[in-house]
């Protein structure tokens, strides 16, 4: 097998058989990040089992989700689907009382065509809840592209947007002294004022579920450039769902969300910002110039800011300076993550990734290729669709000083002596923004500097040797 | 439907999957949906396997769903043929393939007419069967498949060992402290002078299936998996099987003795001899291990009359019980087991050991049943760990569902004479940890632990607002527990039903009254 590195981007697609985790794991996130919702898997035990492995401790603590396992009677259809479901709804609203239910359809769903989409408008009027659905299942989806699917099926139950600054119509004194009243006892600021502020005169929404922490960090780099975040998709509560609407921008922080970008812009008719992701002190400084340059905004500081940053990783940068990295792929944020390394000085052999979309990624792409160009790098694959084991007999001849992959092959190729890191943590990983670029390297060095703690040992390999 | 949050035994796949990946130079084809293939991160993860784990997926997605699986399965079985030359593949149904009622047989019999390796399609219902029952039907479906294999080419071994010799059946991975029961057993069969002819599946070749029947006897010590190969064998080759758990003083015995019988009716022949192993049995009882002292001894007098609450699958369970209220005096108010499928053994087996007997699936009904016993010690699976932690009641994990630290690099093995010293350890652990705390609470150091509701699941009649949740979570929190089920019992008394800040300070200011 010959392997060659070339000088263009190449993309590749593979047979698919891959190890990735089942798209349903999106609950695992989005139920702590959205507080007042209540996640319903409809799916098997299969389902359940995942879940009850992945989340590990995190069910022991009265997790808002559950599983609403489907029996022999539910496939061959002797018990009536909404019944049944609606009898689970009620005893949630009674237990927990949510401010939204979310139903993740799952592969059985889908397979006996259950209409989740049908029932859901049906049973919210009877019981007075929303229930959203999200049909994040593995024969459609990879992983994190369930939170595409939730974010997309939330993108349609977000208020509509009335731009108050260009309306023409009369209000009378009174309803906006209301709404004022309204808005300031919410957020605790005044709206008007905040609006007034900013420079950009059209509401910016920021699509994907980040820890409130990265949230508030990413929406302050954009108020350090007088550029106001009017609201994210999704809102810590759901009952804080931005507004959307004509006139709306939208930009996402996160690579696998393609669907909700291509709702938010056919049904919302919002205006989306093609920018890099915000990973890595290069893609952030990226990600804020583009949405700058579309409001018309000269920025301030961003280079200095990047500067320091870059200064500050100085210690992880010696670590990985010239070592070469091989993306499995599992998680779609591989290309930004792979970018992001390439400009750290790492040498990329491979991008595995589940599914590439060009389009929602166009950007992130072009970084990606100025970066290979600015630091002398040859260009990496971007292998969609990966097979794992051709890819484990690619790592066998190119050797990589790092391999991020799942958990599935990270034992088996220490014992062989490649170095791994799970790609799963990126996903719980803060690893947005200036602020958490370290996060990132600290989680790419680990391995390394681990095994530098033992290399002297003379044990890197404990398979015995292969016939 | 039904709402639930966890379950004890997994789906039936994990069951074949587990079995097949046991045996060496076994590979198993999932015919799955993308990120069904979770089995791979267990192993590799809890088991800390340093080699690939045997398992691929035949992928099934949006076409396969439209035109059917046609030539992909029998492709990747053939792929998988060529690429490790396994002995064996496995072709694993999910419940995906459960419902799209493709004819998988058809694809076997395709697949296994071009490929080099063998070839067979686990008969197993994924909507029948859970995970024990689905691993107890693939290993004796590949042992019959073996043995009628070796029938038809004629080169069946069914002559017997020279020596007396056994089949351990039924250790497998990821099973519960499997790799070290293993090595015990070997070693109590080794002191008794009895050769090990195989252990299957973990660690054995197909290929060697076919000497079965040379050994003796075949030894299955776990209920749950071994069972119905051990009955195939008897009924095709007359071959007696003991399936007493050898966990426990008194088990062991009783285990150690049925080997006895069983030698005892070839021996005379064979050997021109009759064994005994009486004496072995008194040396190692008073003198090796150590837990019929330890039980003598004055320590475990504090244990006399505790509580106790055990829950587990059927053998682990069954036999904590009995260790428990016969080796060590201790008092069980409930005994439990997930295994539905093996109530009535299990009732059986406690009925005269136990004051009442839970056969659930469900954990919340555990859950209530240890709320409301409220016992010194639980010994259960990582769920009952986890409704002690929640109740604070010490517990020690004596079976599976298991979490990475129930895979233990050393040597803790359940069964024969080391494991009862490892069970006497566990048991008396479990409650000096709970004494000490006993201690802490009588000279007020602790949060008390009082259990208002006698219920751990959510079905309370109060509401927290938002509000007042939040200045709950405000609360440190070793103390939060007891200001929740204060303020809780100030609401009921007083009839409010939601509870608001102003409830709080309320219930605050009666209680300091």
């Amino acid at each position: 097998m010959s392997i060659k590195i070339s000088e263009t981007l190449t993309f590749e697609c593979e047979t698919g058989n891959y190890h990735t985790f089942c798209p349903i794991s999106c609950v695992a996130w989005l139920y702590q990040k959205i507080e007042d919702s209540f996640f319903l898997v409809v799916g098997t035990k299969t389902c359940g089992y995942f879940l009850q492995n992945a989340l590990g401790v995190m069910i022991f603590a009265e997790p808002r989700y559950a599983m609403a396992e489907l029996e022999e009677g539910d496939i061959s259809a002797q018990l009536n689907d909404y019944k049944e479901l609606k009898r689970l709804c009620v005893q949630i609203k009674k237990d927990r009382n949510p401010s939204v239910i979310i139903w993740i359809g799952t592969c059985t769903t889908e397979i006996i065509k259950m209409d989740l989409e049908g029932m859901a408008p049906k049973l919210e009027n009877e019981i007075g809840i929303p229930i959203i659905v999200a049909r994040a299942n593995g024969l459609d989806y990879a992983f994190t592209q369930g939170e595409d699917t939730v974010l997309a099926a939330m993108a349609h139950r977000c208020p509509e947007q009335k731009i108050l600054v260009r309306e023409k119509r009369k209000i009378e004194d009174k309803s906006i002294q209301e709404l004022i009243s309204s808005l300031t006892s919410k957020t605790g600021k005044k709206p008007v004022e905040s609006i007034m502020n900013s420079k950009n005169k059209f509401p910016l929404v920021l699509f994907g579920s980040l820890p409130s922490t990265v949230a508030s960090q990413l929406s302050l780099e954009l108020k350090n450039q007088s550029i106001h975040v009017s609201g994210w998709l999704p809102a810590q509560r759901y009952t804080d769902l931005p507004a959307l609407g004509d006139g709306v921008y939208v930009c996402g922080v996160n690579p696998f969300l393609s669907r909700t970008a291509t709702i938010l812009m056919r049904r919302r008719k919002c205006k989306l910002i093609g920018a890099p992701f915000p990973i890595g002190p290069d893609g952030t400084r990226a990600w804020i110039e583009k949405i700058c340059s579309v409001f018309g905004i000269e920025t301030q500081g961003l280079e200095k800011r990047e500067q320091q940053i870059w200064e500050s990783l100085g210690n992880y940068l010696d670590l990985i300076r010239g070592k070469s990295v091989f993306f499995m792929g599992d998680n779609l944020l591989e290309i930004s993550l792979a970018r992001f390394l390439i400009r750290c000085g790492m040498i990329v052999y491979e991008i595995g990734i589940p599914y590439m979309d060009k389009r929602y990624q166009a950007a992130e792409l072009t970084l990606l290729q100025t970066t290979c160009k600015k630091m002398c790098i040859p260009m990496p694959r971007i292998v969609e669709k990966p097979d794992n084991y051709n890819q484990i007999q690619r790592m066998r001849e190119l050797r990589p000083d790092l391999a991020i992959t799942g958990m599935a092959h990270a034992n088996p190729l220490e014992a062989r002596g490649i170095n791994t890191k799970w790609s799963v943590e990126f996903i719980f990983a803060q690893i947005h923004g200036f602020t958490n670029a370290k996060d990132v390297l600290e989680l790419v060095t680990r391995p390394l500097r681990r095994n530098n703690n033992l290399e002297n040992l003379g044990w890197s390999v404990l398979v015995r040797s292969e016939k | 439907m039904k709402l639930a949050y966890w379950m004890y035994a997994g789906p039936a796949h994990i069951g074949t999957l587990r079995v097949a990946s046991s045996f060496r130079n076994v590979h198993a084809i999932m015919h799955a949906p993308l990120g069904d293939d979770y089995f791979n991160v267990m192993r590799s993860m809890l088991e800390r396997e340093r080699d690939f784990t045997p398992v691929t997926a035949s992928i099934v997605d949006r076409h396969v769903l439209a035109r059917g699986s046609q030539e992909k399965v029998v492709d990747n079985i053939t792929r998988k043929d060529r690429q490790e030359c396994p002995d064996l593949i496995v072709l694993t149904p999910t419940c995906t393939s459960s419902i799209l009622q493709e004819d998988l047989q058809n694809f076997v019999n395709r697949a296994s007419m071009i490929s080099d390796s063998d070839v067979i399609l686990a008969d197993v219902n994924h909507y029948r069967v859970n995970e024990l029952q689905a691993a107890d039907r693939t290993l004796e479906q590949v042992i019959r498949y073996y043995l009628e294999k070796a029938r038809r080419q004629g080169n069946l071994n069914i002559s017997l060992t020279d020596k007396p010799s056994a089949n351990i059946i039924g250790i497998f991975t990821l099973g519960f402290h499997n790799q070290h029961d293993c090595r015990e057993l070997k070693r109590l069969l080794q002191d008794l002078g009895v050769e090990i002819n195989q252990v299957i599946p973990e660690g054995g070749f197909v290929e060697n299936l076919h000497q079965l029947p040379k050994a003796w006897f075949n030894l299955v010590p776990y209920r749950e998996v071994g069972l119905m190969t051990a009955i195939y064998l008897e009924k095709e080759f007359g071959m007696p099987y003991i399936s007493t758990t050898p966990m426990g003083i008194v088990d062991i015995a009783n285990c150690i003795r049925r080997i006895q019988k069983q030698i005892n009716v070839l021996a005379p022949i064979l050997l021109n001899d009759k064994i005994n192993y009486e004496q072995y049995i008194d040396e190692q009882t008073r003198f090796i291990s150590q837990a019929a002292w330890f039980s003598r001894s004055i320590d475990c007098q504090n244990l006399t009359g505790k509580k106790a609450v055990v829950f587990g699958d059927a053998t682990h369970a069954a036999s904590i019980t009995k260790i428990l209220a016969c080796e060590m005096g201790i008092r069980v108010s409930c005994a439990g087991t997930y295994c539905k499928h093996d109530e009535e053994w299990f009732k059986e087996e406690v009925q005269s050991f136990c004051d009442e007997i839970l056969v659930t699936d469900d954990h919340t009904e555990v859950g209530d049943m240890i709320a409301r016993m409220e016992p010194s010690a639980i010994f259960g699976t990582q769920m009952e760990r986890h409704i002690g932690k929640r109740l604070d009641i010490p517990c020690g994990v004596i079976s599976s569902p298991v979490h990475i630290q129930n895979f233990p690099l050393g040597y803790r093995p359940f069964l024969g004479y080391e494991g009862t010293n490892q069970i006497a350890d566990l048991v008396y652990n479990s409650f000096t940890l709970g004494m000490e705390d006993h201690l802490l609470e009588i000279f007020g150091g602790h949060d008390t632990k009082e259990v208002i509701t006698k219920s751990l699941s959510t079905d309370t009649d109060l509401t927290w607002n938002y509000e007042s949740k939040s200045e709950l979570n405000k609360i440190p929190g070793f103390v939060r527990g007891k200001i929740k089920r204060n303020t809780e019992r100030f609401a009921r008394q007083n009839n409010i039903v939601e509870i608001t800040v102003e409830v709080m300070y309320a219930a605050k200011e009666a209680s300091s009254a």
